[in-house]
């Protein structure tokens, strides 16, 4: 074995599937065709809640090229499941608008395409209701909140202490529903040889999608294969397994030939989830100095009639800031509308949109800096669990980021500075986001050529995962990255948790790293000796994550916006934003920029401009398209800096990292709130911060 | 039944036209499609192929093709993932039919690198990750290709300061190149760095 | 898509003789609105004649005026040196507009004709008076946030969604068009029409007629003229609402003035009544803003899109005032 003792983790390796990638030979999801195949394209229901009383499918089968239309009146059954989403084609009912009631098969997309437009469906329509308000008679308390916390949590009696408290600040604040939008739209490409399938997929976890999909039809895990080596970004939409990967399987069964189904970038504003619209009234209480003594968090959001999806927005107030006196609760609806998902830190995005832009409001009320505010708020435990954080660097991230921001001497007097007729403002806020880890296991194979193959169900989604295992595994085996190869994004690997919670290089890379350990003891073992077959060596960290030890384990960051707000038109622009994270050891500078920086675009984009319009008439997203759902374009980007610091952390996993694919979206909207605030005086609880709302 | 010229030719009138015509069968079924024998010059060959009127371009190169290379991201001409030169100018292949472009060269991301190099943009991208999932970096390659063509033209682009200003390819600010390239949109929030290796190549 | 007969013609003469034997023909410009409308359900034509390969450029007219052929693609005519020293409004208004692959593909005669953006339009499972006549108008009652606060009807509340077109309707371009009966010529305003009880219609074209090119008449005070395009993303976006304006002021009066406004009606919406308040009024912000309320008085705003009156006005005054002082 060669020993290098140089530590590639650390490194800014170049991303190791970007020649891929920038020549187009990286091949996706839809982009396989197994001989044979046809297209599938999906019908979708025209009301948003009632029952189907007929199908035409007769005039539909006399269509050019037409090979089969599946409806519920002839769709194979499929096995109870306790996700209602993937019932697909097994009822008369109408969940939602645009939910997928039936699929045309046919010889070219084209045929597909037209003969599926043609289907004549008729409904026996009820009234609907769209109307997500926090007075919903509706409203309930859901058992938990995603993954699994309590709805509601309480410490000593925030009201008392809110009618008492010197400063009150008492607001409510709004966020539209988000749509996740990766680039890739979904697609599925579906084949079955004999009794087993095979799905092409654009999904963020293999293992879980195969164990999702196979008892749906009857099968073991192991006769389904999940192939994913590239994802066109997911931001959590491809995490649940949505509509369309059953209903190509089904077609594909149905019709005896491989079946390419891709979700149209319109169908995924109702297919494929998106962030719950909320409602959240924040109330601070706190001495004239700005520490707090009470904070209420309540926030109301909505789900769909099929599937309960418990946005965890308030979590985040539960482990901020110290106050002896605490409350928050959710509440959710379920209506007429698309099952909502997981988007890009859900919970701590829309939640701390809401703390930290209550939080600038009361630095204004006590005539307190906004970074100081903060820092005289720090915990010296988590005080939701009173777990010691296993490391809390937000104070020091504020004090890095004041200092490059150059925030220092900031006059907080709002609408005072204009060039031109341009207004311009500064804010801050904070970001965090928790540190998971969940079980996973890899191989790794030493070949006699001195070369390495790891091996990993994992799913690299454009995050760089590919990369960083490769370092991670470099390291673990003493060996120059560019002998190590990783492979990902199958679930005939070792089994692994899906990319999400930003816990995947924690997650895999504790099973990579164990993996190569084992190798390297049984390379010990036969005193270096590889025989012609290689050595393999595996691992499984279920153990060792269930045993870890107890801390409160995040990542903390602070970013700092500078924006202008057009003095005649309000248009609002992001001059400058600036990003100080702690989040453990950073593995590779050049893709985790690439991450902090990516998701600060987004925080970016959902603080201008991303909201999707629910038709209240009709019961669907009404914006379903990038010329009307507005996502940051190249010119909306100017100045972006990510920076972090050194974090040691030893409670995290072998590799001392911590999560950080979606810290950057949490908290960005509030900077960029806070700053149009100091512009302009005019506060923003609305988001998106559009002209509308700042035209006089 | 198809009906077609392969070689549409270059005089006036409608005498030099492509041109499909719809199949009927007289049986009462819905009409047919409408299919057109071409040749289709991508990446320097020419390829005999027959096109259903219909079938845009990121179509054909992507399902008949296999040049998967281009992508589709919205088919709605709203996001340039599909972003592909057709006679050395950059355009939307999801918003053009193929059969329109028979007579025309096309490049997509395959045809960038030339005998296994890669294109200097294209490891300018991989040296500032200027991609993330990867999805719209064709898309961004193409179109900067496309971009910096318009620039070495001396067009001017909505922020070139007063409209005579000279458009000089060495002297090109990002805020111009964030302008030109506003029709590709990144998910994953790679724009600084693709600004950076555009401007990299450009410079 | 339904399927269609394709056909490619390289004269106008020929384009209008095929549109004529053709079924349900439409032309087919640069695609970037029609392709698009075609897969979604909007529009199913039998037969497209592709009239893209007709002949055309940008020519100088005797009196310094330009003819630009309606095939002209979008980034050629913004990138003329003529156009561009002429009528800057004009360039800005095709820069500002669409992406560089749009601009690209987009032709001038394309750009005139393209349809509204309005989601209901868009989506053939809702009601809409313009796709099908009598079917309803959601917008009025529904998301009009982006749609019309001038001329529009019970039936109607879309917008134009053209920036160039803003432009041409105050540089009172001439559209010359080919029809059955042989050529003739529409002015500008004057080409669109306001919706009323036929939103169907958005011009005043008929069937088998189009569009070969563009006059657009010598205006020497053009040549400082601008284009405020005011959107919610910073590129790559519809208006809002927009601002075309030209401005001769001489010892501090308004000697002649052109203003435009886009994504306020069904049409490009020539100002008439602010221009006709500015001739002759001294060049002064509080004037520019009365002649501004002049134009305003005539809006009745939906309650969604309100707004559009105060940044109308503003974005106006903004104009002119820059215009003053450019020079």
């Amino acid at each position: 074995m060669t020993t290098t003792g140089i530590r590639s983790v650390g490194g800014a390796l170049d991303r190791v599937d970007a020649l891929e990638k920038v020549t187009g030979r990286a091949r996706y999801a839809y982009e396989n065709s197994p001989r044979e195949l046809v297209y599938a394209f999906p019908v979708q229901a025209t009301v948003a809640k009632g029952e189907i009383v007929h199908v035409g499918v007769d005039a539909v089968l006399k269509q050019p090229g037409v090979i089969a239309a599946i409806w519920h009146g002839n769709a194979p059954r499929l096995a109870p499941s306790d996700d209602d989403e993937l019932a697909v084609l097994q009822s008369r009912r109408v969940a939602y608008r645009g939910q997928y009631i039936a699929v045309v098969v046919a010889e070219t997309p084209e045929d597909a395409r037209e003969a599926a437009g043609m289907l004549r469906v008729e409904y026996a329509a009820e009234d609907h209701d769209v109307d997500m308000r926090p007075d919903h008679p509706r409203m309930y308390r859901p058992d938990h909140v995603n993954p699994n916390f309590q709805s509601d949590t309480q410490r000593g009696d925030p009201d008392a202490a809110l009618t008492t408290a010197p400063v009150v600040v008492d607001h409510t604040y709004s966020t539209p529903a988000e749509h996740n939008n990766p680039m890739e739209p979904h697609a599925t490409v579906a084949l079955w040889d004999g009794d087993g399938l095979t799905l092409f997929d654009s999904t963020q976890g293999a293992s879980a999608l195969r164990s999702v999909i196979a008892p749906l039809f009857g099968m073991p895990p192991a006769q389904v294969r999940v192939i994913a080596p590239y994802i066109g970004g997911g931001f959590g939409s491809k995490i649940e397994v949505h509509p369309h990967v059953v209903l190509a399987a089904l077609a594909a069964k149905q019709v005896g030939r491989p079946v390419k189904l891709a979700v149209t970038r319109q169908q995924m504003f109702a297919i494929t989830g998106y962030r719950t619209p909320t409602v959240q009234r924040v109330r601070l209480g706190a001495e004239t100095d700005g520490r707090l003594i009470a904070v209420t968090h309540d926030a109301f959001e909505q789900t769909s009639i099929l599937v309960e999806f418990a946005e965890p927005t308030a979590i985040v107030t539960r482990m901020m800031y110290a106050a002896p006196h605490r409350r928050t609760t959710h509440r959710l609806v379920r209506l007429n509308v698309p099952t909502p998902t997981w988007m890009r830190a859900p919970g701590e995005a829309p939640g701390m949109f809401a703390l930290e832009s209550a939080m600038d409001e009361l630095a204004i009320a006590c005539g307190v800096d906004p970074v100081e505010l903060r820092v005289r708020n720090e915990p010296a435990k988590d005080p939701d669990t009173g777990l010691p954080f296993s490391s809390r660097n937000l104070v020091a991230c504020l004090r890095e980021g004041a200092r490059r921001f150059g925030w220092a001497g900031r006059d907080p007097e709002p609408g005072a500075r204009r060039v031109g007729r341009t207004l311009l403002g500064t804010g801050v806020a904070a970001s965090t986001y928790p540190t998971y880890r969940a079980p996973s296991s890899a191989r790794v194979r030493a070949e006699p050529d001195g070369r390495f193959t790891v091996s990993i169900a994992a799913a690299d989604i454009g995050t760089g995962a590919r990369t960083v295992l490769t370092q991670i595994a470099a390291d673990a085996l003493d060996a120059p990255a560019g002998l190590v190869h990783v492979e990902v994004g199958d679930s005939a690997l070792p089994w692994a948790v899906l990319a999400g919670g930003s816990m995947g290089t924690g997650s895999w890379g504790t099973a990579v790293v164990r993996a190569c350990e084992a190798l390297v003891a049984e390379l010990g073992r036969r005193g270096g000796d590889v025989p012609p077959g290689g050595v393999e060596a595996a691992a499984d960290t279920s153990q060792e994550v269930r045993g870890q030890a107890e801390f409160a384990r995040h990542a903390f960051g602070a970013q700092f916006a500078e924006v202008g707000v057009d003095a005649d038109t309000g248009e609002t622009r992001v001059h400058r934003l600036l990003g100080v994270f702690a989040a453990g050891r950073i593995i590779n500078p050049k893709t985790a920029r690439s991450q902090f920086v990516g998701g600060m675009t987004m925080g970016l984009s959902m603080a201008l401009m991303e909201e999707s319009v629910m038709d209240r008439e009709f019961g669907d997203y009404l914006n379903h398209d990038f010329a009307q759902y507005h996502v940051a374009a190249h010119a909306d980007v100017r100045d972006i800096e990510a920076f972090w610091l050194e974090e040691e952390d030893p409670h995290l996993n072998p590799m001392g990292s911590k999560g950080i694919g979606e810290i950057g979206t949490v908290g960005t909207a509030a900077a960029v709130a806070n700053a149009v605030h100091h512009a302009t005086g005019v506060r923003i609880r609305d988001l998106p911060i559009r002209l509308d709302k700042l035209v006089r | 039944m198809t009906i077609s010229w392969d070689n549409p030719g270059t005089g006036g009138g409608r005498e030099a036209r492509v041109k499909g015509e719809a199949n009927t069968n007289g049986d009462g079924a819905a009409p047919g499609p409408v299919t057109v024998d071409l040749r289709l010059s991508v990446n320097g060959r020419r390829h005999p192929i027959t096109v259903d009127t219909r079938e845009t371009l990121l179509d054909t190169l992507r399902e008949r093709m296999d040049l998967t290379g281009t992508k589709k991201g919205c088919d709605h001409g709203q996001c340039g993932a599909c972003t592909v030169l057709v006679g050395g100018r950059r355009v939307k292949s999801c918003l053009t039919l193929t059969v329109t472009v028979d007579d025309r060269d096309i490049t997509t991301v395959e045809g960038l690198s030339a005998d296994g190099v890669p294109h200097p943009l294209q490891a300018a991208f991989i040296e500032n990750d200027a991609l993330q999932c990867g999805y719209c970096t064709p898309g961004q390659l193409c179109s900067a290709v496309g971009m910096l063509a318009e620039v070495a033209d001396g067009w001017p682009s909505a922020v070139t300061p007063g409209l005579d200003g000279e458009v000089d390819l060495s002297k090109l600010a990002d805020e111009e190149i964030r302008e030109r390239m506003s029709g590709n949109l990144c998910r994953c929030g790679a724009y600084p760095g693709i600004v950076a290796a555009i401007g990299q190549v450009a410079r | 898509m339904r399927p269609f007969a394709y056909e490619r013609v390289s004269t106008a003469r020929s384009a209008v003789a095929a549109a004529g034997e053709g079924t349900d023909a439409m032309y087919l410009g640069g695609g970037t609105n029609l392709v698009d409308l075609m897969r979604l359900g909007v529009v199913a034509p039998g037969t497209l004649v592709d009239v893209t390969r007709i002949a055309g450029g940008v020519e100088e007219t005797p009196g310094g005026g330009l003819l630009i052929g309606a095939e002209v693609r979008n980034g050629d005519l913004a990138a003329h040196p003529l156009v561009r020293s002429r009528y800057p409004m004009l360039a800005e208004a095709v820069l500002s507009g669409a992406s560089g692959q749009i601009r690209n593909m987009a032709t001038v005669g394309g750009n005139l004709l393209q349809r509204t953006r309005c989601s209901y339009f868009q989506d053939v499972t809702k009601p809409c008076n313009k796709r099908d006549p009598g079917s309803g108008c959601p917008a009025r009652a529904g998301d009009h946030r982006n749609l019309a606060i001038f001329g529009h009807s019970e039936s109607c509340v879309a917008t134009h969604p053209s920036d160039m077109a803003v432009a041409l309707a105050a540089l009172d371009a001439v559209v010359h068009v080919e029809g059955a009966d042989g050529p003739r010529s529409v002015p500008m305003p004057g080409l669109h029409r306001l919706p009323g009880d036929r939103p169907d219609r958005d011009t005043v074209l008929g069937p088998g007629d189009l569009v070969t090119a563009v006059e657009v008449p010598p205006l020497p005070f053009a040549a400082r003229s601008r284009y405020r395009k005011v959107r919610d993303r910073a590129s790559f976006s519809f208006a809002v609402v927009s601002v075309a304006a030209a401005l001769e002021v001489s010892g501090g009066v308004v000697r002649d003035c052109r203003i435009a406004l886009g994504a306020v009606a069904h049409v490009p919406w020539r100002a008439e009544a602010a221009e006709a308040a500015l001739r002759g009024a001294p060049a002064t912000e509080e004037r520019f803003g009365l002649a501004a309320d002049a134009e305003l008085a005539r809006a009745r705003p939906l309650p969604l899109n309100r707004f559009k009156v105060p940044l109308v006005r503003n974005v106006m005054i903004r104009v002119l005032a820059d215009l003053v002082e450019v020079r």
